[in-house]
């Protein structure tokens, strides 16, 4: 009986293909570059695919909010003003602003994280944008901030929350809120850059975002304050947002609030956008 | 701009500090279209580095190279367009699937979503990854790992593709395995620098090797040329009965000369690189009546490489910048 011959590395069913390899590498040409635009979209999708694949991570930094929402509102709503109905009004702009700004603090740890991993490397190395990476994770990043600032929107209606200027004031304040989030997050992403580790920079991060946030006026109204802490209130940024995105809920903003929020948001950019870009690129 | 085109690498003087430590001393180094070029050295010789500087991710603090005509700092974003790197730290996004690793890729260099998904299927079966190709990367083996991450590499076929030891921590079927894949690559024409720790794997795909050790060649020459200047490998032989040492040492003392009796009672080995005359010692056993209990033909490792060529053994240097460095995955 004569034998088939056999090579000496015979595949199985599930190893790799020399053939199959071979014909892999002979199909391709190379395409047109992708552009600047297209490949950060593309960096959006892997953030999108990475909340898909880890759902957690969206709820560490909406359960909080959630429960800051329930606890200020029925533990000191009946105190600071009044009633619970009248404290939800006020409070609920606030604590959108406030869970939003959170999660630009993970745009940093996110960040960090993924500099520990080879997969940097290879974004390195492609013939891509050199941005693209931070553009792209930001702009999904934007999209958590949407469904964060959602779900806090949607518990503040079940509570009884009905905003002034109805579902287009909502967008509205959410779109401003949006925006803002974006400019903050450079300041987190550069910290990302310049921090050895994730937990670092969430310990720095919430580190800094939590006095902005509590000392602002999202939970009580600063004429109630010391002049000193009062001062600090009315000119941080966080209040003003706070401020605009009520009037936006409310349909009574005013103009000049708006354009601080932006000017802020731009200026965080145009400062720390090229910082981190520069921090990226050095490696 | 391209000085000599029969070059895919043409580097001449790297240096590379990072701050007290100099990483990369001085490498020279010539790679031929179409050829594997094998850079062999222990942790911390700076191999990666090099690696990092060639395909543009660190500027090099001194030296100049080409890389397929492409000068690595002035057009470095050409040397991108025509290269691809596998890392040491397999460079994949561990919470994406595989087949959205490989989507990804096809994307960013500039296919469209359709034909971007066609090439992940593909890939994905060509690397006998298509069952794994909705699972997680973080649940993958290192081998699957391995494979995903050179099939990521040649989503676009490059023109010279960068290999930091892709069998390192691999159990000996993976490394085969990915063994394959590299010879295919180099049939398909792709020009290969793969760094390595080990002389074996060197000898198995490299056409050239440069031995590095602290950021310097300190050898250079073919394969075989490393061999034989490095001297022999070892047969070594593992009886079942320890009782018959004696004998075996008798035995083989008559082929060899200069048997070492190991720690290990029932082992013992003779200097030798010639598989017939091996063959031969193992047949006198037999006929000796010693019983084995099994035997191995090995190369000179690394160890003895270094040995030969620098008089001290291969060191790992430890290394200040964890992330520049060689780091075991």
């Amino acid at each position: 009986m004569s034998q088939i011959p056999t090579t000496k590395r015979a595949p199985a069913a599930t190893d790799a293909d020399e053939t199959a390899v071979r014909k892999a590498i002979a199909s391709t040409s190379r395409p047109p570059r992708a552009n600047a635009l297209s490949t950060a979209i593309t960096f959006g999708w892997r953030g999108m695919l990475k909340v898909k694949h880890v759902p957690e991570q969206l709820l560490d930094v909406t359960i909080t909010p959630v429960m800051f929402v329930l606890m200020f509102t029925y533990l000191f709503g009946g105190a600071i003003a009044g009633s619970t109905g009248a404290y939800l009004d006020y409070i609920l702009p606030g604590i959108l602003v406030m869970s939003v700004l959170f999660v630009t603090v993970y745009s940093g740890v996110a960040l960090n994280t993924d500099l520990t991993k080879g997969v940097v490397d290879r974004f390195r190395s492609l013939p891509i944008w050199r941005s693209s990476p931070l553009v792209g994770s930001l702009l999904g990043d934007s999209v958590r901030y949407v469904l964060a600032g959602t779900v806090i929107i949607s518990v503040g209606v079940i509570m009884g929350y009905r905003p002034g200027a109805g579902v287009p004031g909502a967008v509205s304040a959410l779109g401003l809120v949006v925006v803002f989030a974006f400019g903050l997050s450079w300041v987190f992403t550069t910290l990302g850059l310049l921090l050895r580790s994730p937990n670092a920079v969430m310990n720095a991060g919430f580190m800094g975002i939590f006095p902005v946030t509590f000392l602002s006026n999202v939970f009580v109204d600063p004429t109630t304050l010391p002049p000193i802490l009062e001062g600090f209130v009315n000119v941080n940024p966080v209040s003003t947002l706070a401020t605009a995105s009520r009037g936006l809920m409310e349909g009574n903003a005013e103009a000049g609030d708006i354009v601080i929020v932006l000017a802020v948001a731009a200026a965080l950019t145009l400062v720390f956008a090229p910082l981190t870009t520069r921090l990226y690129r050095r490696g | 701009m391209t000085t000599n085109s029969a070059l895919a690498i043409e580097a001449t003087g790297l240096v590379k500090a990072f701050g007290d430590t100099t990483a990369v001393d001085g490498i020279d180094l010539a790679v031929r279209r179409g050829s594997v070029y094998g850079m062999l050295g222990p942790n911390g010789a700076g191999k990666t580095t090099t690696i990092r500087m060639l395909a543009t991710l660190i500027r090099p603090d001194a030296g100049t190279a080409l890389v397929l005509g492409h000068d690595i700092v002035k057009a470095s974003d050409e040397v991108r367009g025509a290269v691809s790197l596998t890392g040491q730290l397999a460079s994949v996004d561990e919470d994406l699937t595989g087949r959205e690793n490989l989507i990804l890729i096809g994307r960013l260099l500039g296919l469209k979503r359709q034909a971007a998904k066609t090439r992940a299927t593909e890939l994905l079966e060509a690397f006998g990854l298509s069952d794994a190709g909705g699972k997680l990367v973080k649940n993958y083996s290192g081998g699957m790992r391995r494979r995903l991450d050179i099939a990521a590499s040649i989503v676009v076929t490059p023109e010279l593709m960068f290999l930091d030891e892709p069998t390192t921590g691999l159990d000996p079927r993976s490394r085969n395995q990915v063994w394959g894949i590299i010879r295919a690559l180099v049939a398909g024409g792709t020009t290969i620098l793969l760094c390595t720790q080990y002389l074996e794997e060197a000898d198995q795909l490299a056409d050239g090797i440069a031995v590095i050790d602290h950021g310097r060649v300190i050898a250079e020459g073919t394969p075989s040329q490393l061999k034989a200047s490095v001297g022999s490998g070892a047969l070594r032989v593992r009886l079942l009965d320890p009782e018959q040492r004696p004998l075996a040492e008798q035995v083989l003392d008559r082929e060899f000369g200069d048997i070492i009796l190991e720690p290990d009672p029932a082992a013992l080995s003779a200097s030798c690189s010639d598989a017939d005359r091996a063959a031969k010692a193992i047949a006198e056993l037999a006929r000796s009546g010693v019983r084995i209990a099994n035997f191995s033909l090995s190369q000179p490792s690394l160890d003895e490489v270094f040995l030969a060529l620098t008089g001290h053994p291969a060191e790992e240097v430890p290394s200040d910048d964890p992330v520049e460095e060689e780091q075991p995955t």
